[in-house]
């Protein structure tokens, strides 16, 4: 993309990209060949590079430990509702952000901007205190509404981005064509917002998943937690259980990991390139 | 109703760079005004911004405003256990931050975490950014290999993250021992990482980092993407070097990105919690106290929750005050985009 290269360049370019996709990939690989290997073979003091026993003992320990199921579904019940309210919200406001304007507009925009900086940390307090003084520590709505205010203002403003590229030429035309306001809406805009949509979710799926801080501090009773508050379990203070651990992660990460790759080349590039070009 | 005189109706490229084209903005977006403001007056109704924005904000309000109030209320409260039970603080003042204010240890925290916070945003950036120019540079398959190399590391859970580079560094059978040790950098078998919190914080910035570059890399890339290849062709012609060609249009060119990124990795390294935390057994020892870490043992294993809120405050109000300017200017890029 650059000028013209020689065959030499063209070498250390890709010996590099080797040397950093190992690097990047490794600790990826290790928690997997880790998860595979049998005991004997995860703690040894020389590492077993490749996991040449293979076995899913440590899937089914991770997998058969109390709580485990219990913790995916409510991990899975907090994502799905997070994920499709905060969609449903961002959508709206995004579309009033990047469609209007109106007065408040740029008040409301630093007020997104702003309040992703608010760091969930300081927060934890007046929100625990708050929550056991209605007694709504230990259950999952609570949880679900916190996470919903810290995935929003993300999803809006990403939402609103992919609105922004959204060319009102092409909205115009359809409208000069006959078609009406809301008619556009839906047959031009929402097509065309749709991979927005869909990297949105994602986004929101993966803030929900992931999320520690506020599941510890307000889901104690172990049923009532998710994954990756579980996954605290594998360490005792006689130590980390590592085989089942790194099995437990690969589980815990999985869903993100399918679900990211299944749908991130098609996001994100080239949302309207070339629509309305020249 | 007045319609945003904004980028939309410009082309792709001149909307994502607007440094780059100002002049023909302003020319092309008066004209695009008058034409289209008539449209619009007569399809939307004036309140119709507001009953879309309404749902977002009434949930931020409510989970977000309101603590935030209770929060700067906490902070000059005493507020314990005892007040935890009865539900009722106890108004003591600025007590809570004449405390900390006094306290050494508030000081190192905050230079600590000042410190962490460079370090880190300025690593993340740089590779991040190293990265995606040698993307550029790549053939198909390899970028194609990389990047999705790099979307695997993305997807990491934070959390998940945490732990496998706890067992990395495990000071018994951690592979990061045994290779360091067989690469001659010195004996590191059954070396224990955390015992310094130097060489701690070391292992805790890679992990940050590692997991913070496919995002920078691959936002990069995408703005490096969209550059116009006829200003670099020109600036070649013209007889720069890549370095050059680099500085004087890419980088003018990305500043919005950058500023977006340098913005969020700033929020998003100063109110580090759960890889310290996570990394260290939740027990982490007083050397390896952050901001957020130090607020959180106070309120939560202390149980003095006004104490932990007043540190809580200052931090909001420190990070408010490193992303002041920040914020003004992805304004700025908000109006132009």
């Amino acid at each position: 993309m650059s000028g013209p290269r020689t065959l030499g360049s063209k070498i250390v370019a890709n010996a590099l990209a080797v040397v950093v996709l190992v690097v990047m990939l490794f600790p990826v690989y290790w928690m997997v060949a880790t998860a595979f290997k049998p005991g004997r073979d995860v703690l040894t003091y020389t590492p077993k590079w490749f996991p040449t026993h293979p076995t899913l003992a440590n899937f089914r320990d991770a997998m058969g430990r109390a709580y485990f199921w219990s913790d995916v579904k409510n991990s899975l019940i907090i994502v799905g509702v997070v994920v499709v309210l905060s969609l449903a919200l961002a959508f709206l406001a995004a579309l009033a952000l990047a469609k209007f304007r109106f007065y408040g507009r740029k008040a409301f925009i630093v007020l997104i901007i702003g309040v992703q900086m608010v760091p969930l940390n300081a927060l934890v307090i007046p929100l625990y205190i708050l929550l056991s003084r209605v007694h709504q520590v230990d259950k999952l709505s609570g949880v679900i509404v916190m996470y919903l205010t810290f995935v929003l203002p993300f999803t809006v403003w990403t939402l609103r981005g992919f609105m922004l590229g959204v060319p009102r030429e092409l909205e115009e035309a359809a409208m000069v064509d006959g078609t009406t306001r809301f008619g556009a809406f839906v047959r031009i805009l929402l097509p065309l917002v749709a991979p927005g949509l869909v990297a949105t979710s994602i986004f929101a799926f993966i803030q929900a998943w992931n999320e520690f801080l506020i599941a510890y501090v307000f889901l104690h009773e172990p049923s009532k937690q998710t994954l990756t508050v579980w996954l605290a379990n594998f360490t005792t203070l006689r130590g980390t259980e590592w085989g089942p651990l790194m099995a437990g992660a690969t589980l815990t990460a999985l869903p993100v990991l399918f679900f990211f790759l299944l749908v991130q080349r098609r996001v994100a590039f080239g949302l309207t390139a070339g629509a309305v070009r020249g | 109703m007045r319609l945003r005189p904004g980028s939309e109706e410009l082309a792709p490229v001149s909307a994502r760079f607007p440094a780059a084209t100002t002049a023909t903005v302003a020319g092309t977006a008066l004209h695009s005004r008058r034409r289209r403001r008539s449209w619009h007056r007569r399809a939307l109704p004036v309140a119709a911004p507001y009953a879309l924005l309404l749902p977002t904000a009434g949930v931020i309000a409510a989970v977000l405003g309101y603590p935030l109030y209770l929060l700067v209320k906490l902070s000059f409260q005493k507020y314990g256990l005892f007040e935890l039970v009865r539900h009722k603080g106890h108004y003591i003042g600025t007590a809570n931050y004449a405390r900390i204010l006094h306290d050494s240890q508030f000081w190192t925290v905050l230079g600590r975490t000042v410190l962490f916070t460079a370090v880190n945003v300025a690593l993340t950036l740089v590779l991040g950014t190293a990265i995606a120019l040698l993307l550029v540079r790549l053939g198909r398959f390899m970028r194609v290999v990389l990047t999705t190399g790099l979307v695997l590391v993305w997807a990491t859970p934070v959390v998940v993250a945490v732990d496998l580079w706890r067992w990395m560094v495990d000071y018994e059978f951690g592979v990061a021992n045994w290779t360091l040790t067989k690469l001659h950098f010195g004996n590191f078998l059954h070396h224990d990482w955390f015992a310094n919190p130097w060489t701690g914080f070391g292992v805790i910035t890679a992990l940050i980092v590692w997991g913070a570059i496919p995002f920078v890399t691959i936002t990069v890339y995408a703005g490096l993407s969209q550059v116009p290849q006829e200003l670099i062709e020109a600036a070649q012609i013209d007889g720069a070097t890549s370095l050059g060609v680099f500085r004087e249009i890419t980088l003018p060119l990305l500043k919005p990105i950058f500023v977006i990124l340098a913005s969020l990795s700033i929020i998003w390294d100063f109110q580090v919690f759960n890889q310290i935390w996570i990394m260290l057994d939740e027990r982490p020892t007083s050397d390896y106290f952050l901001m957020s870490i130090y607020s959180f043992v106070e309120s939560f294993r202390i149980s003095e929750y006004g104490l932990g809120s007043a540190i809580a405050v200052v931090m909001v109000l420190f990070m408010l005050g490193i992303t002041f300017v920040y914020v003004r200017q992805m304004v700025r890029i908000g109006e132009v985009q």
